[in-house]
């Protein structure tokens, strides 16, 4: 059976790759220590030596619009173009092409059905920048197949904190049941406090500092059952408005397991934390 | 009021980088040419009878007024990109990184403590 060997959960900043290659006397004063950091966290994945790589984040309206919107769907193709006109436009992104694997992208389409989980698929996805930024950070090289899959966290009614934990456990079942000898890693993205359009963008800090403080000790905890009992929709909103990229960790989460983490990481950038964890699974979780 | 239609010209004009431009140089004349030929497509042969903008959301679209759009119930992240799109350069040129973002909360401030209108759809 494969093997997962680690999950990543962070959050994604889309001036990550123009914040640091700048012209050295044009970046912001936190750039270095930035990219100490994401440099670092690439570590945790690297040693790990993975084969191919299960990637969850969220199209933001670049192929998913509101004329047909899946909560949660999976990406089925040989291969993956990547960033859009716009993204390019505002964020300095140059495009990808990665490499998919249409095999475990079946295999975890048809696992995930089989659990109750009835996913969209497409097999002509055009990934954004929800993916794209974990491989400018922790696989630059983009040299792995990737199996993607899109959460909905833009467009409610949004399926519940707990749905996305339960995903989570799926896709680690999923991952466990692969008859195959490779190596899986599992990198989610998503968000802390972020608030995108609205009165409290672009601070100082996030649009809530204490919800990211909580939210980072209770992802290095594990601890399911107080992110359960403290997040929901309204709650999220209360922190700021894009707040609900906060989903994706808790399905990260659910893919490592209510366990502590082995890496944590994070920065305090001008509007939003950044954080970065990663979990080695200490035992399968069918 | 629709709100998806709005968005739908917001989804499609950010998208192009034509319709950007010319919704940038000359906004009146290209919501009515959005409003005619580019909205009602609903794919490549097929035209949608559905939809239609309100006098405000028109007018709305027309100012490039974002904080109407906001209170409207546009979803926050089409209306903060396409308007990152026509004017964070000018703005960045005039008062530096950011300038345009936080003006932009800046004119939100009224909504700082209440619930925003709603981006369901
Ligand atoms: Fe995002």
């Amino acid at each position: 059976m494969a093997q997962l060997v680690a999950t990543l959960a962070s959050t994604h900043h889309p001036f990550y790759l123009k914040a640091t290659t700048l012209p050295p006397e044009q970046q912001m004063p936190q750039a270095a220590e930035w990219k100490r950091k994401v440099e670092a966290y690439r570590e945790t994945l690297a040693r790990t030596k993975p084969d191919i790589l299960v990637m969850i984040g969220s199209d933001h309206f670049h192929q998913i619009f509101l004329d047909n919107c899946p909560q949660f769907l999976i990406g089925k193709a040989p291969r993956y173009d990547a960033i859009f006109y716009n993204e390019e436009r505002e964020f300095g992104i140059p495009k990808y092409v990665l490499e998919g694997d249409e095999a475990m992208s079946g295999f975890m389409h048809q696992h995930l059905m089989d659990q109750d989980f009835d996913f969209a698929f497409s097999n002509e996805l055009k990934i954004d920048h929800s993916i794209i930024c974990p491989i400018i950070t922790v696989r630059p090289q983009n040299d792995l197949p990737v199996v993607p899959i899109y959460t909905n966290i833009f467009a409610p009614p949004l399926a519940s904190p707990r749905r996305f934990y339960n995903l989570g456990r799926a896709i680690r079942k999923a991952i466990d049941a692969y008859p195959s000898d490779k190596r899986i890693a599992a990198i989610g993205t998503g968000h802390l406090s972020l608030e995108l359009g609205g009165p409290r963008q672009f601070m100082e800090t996030g649009p809530d500092p204490e919800f990211d403080h909580r939210a980072i000790e209770w992802l290095r905890n594990g601890d399911i059952d107080a992110i359960l009992d403290n997040v929901d929709h309204a709650s999220m909103a209360k922190s700021g408005n894009a707040t609900h990229g906060f989903l994706n960790f808790i399905l990260m989460l659910g893919v490592a397991g209510p366990e502590g983490a082995d890496y944590v990481d994070n920065l305090d950038l001008f509007h939003t934390m950044e954080a970065y964890f990663t979990w080695y699974p200490k035992e399968s979780a069918a | 009021m629709s709100k998806y239609y709005v968005n739908k010209f917001l989804f499609t004009v950010d998208r192009n980088p034509d319709y950007l431009r010319r919704y940038t140089e000359d906004a009146r004349t290209f919501v009515a040419t959005w409003e005619q030929s580019i909205g009602p497509r609903l794919n490549d042969a097929e035209m949608s009878s559905v939809h239609s903008f309100t006098e405000a959301e028109r007018e709305a679209l027309i100012n490039h007024d974002y904080v109407a759009l906001f209170e409207m119930g546009a979803h926050f992240f089409l209306n903060l990109t396409i308007f990152i799109g026509i004017y964070d350069e000018v703005f960045m040129a005039k008062s530096g990184p950011l300038a345009f973002q936080k003006e932009f909360a800046l004119r939100l401030q009224d909504w700082r403590d209440k619930d925003y209108p709603s981006v369901a759809t």
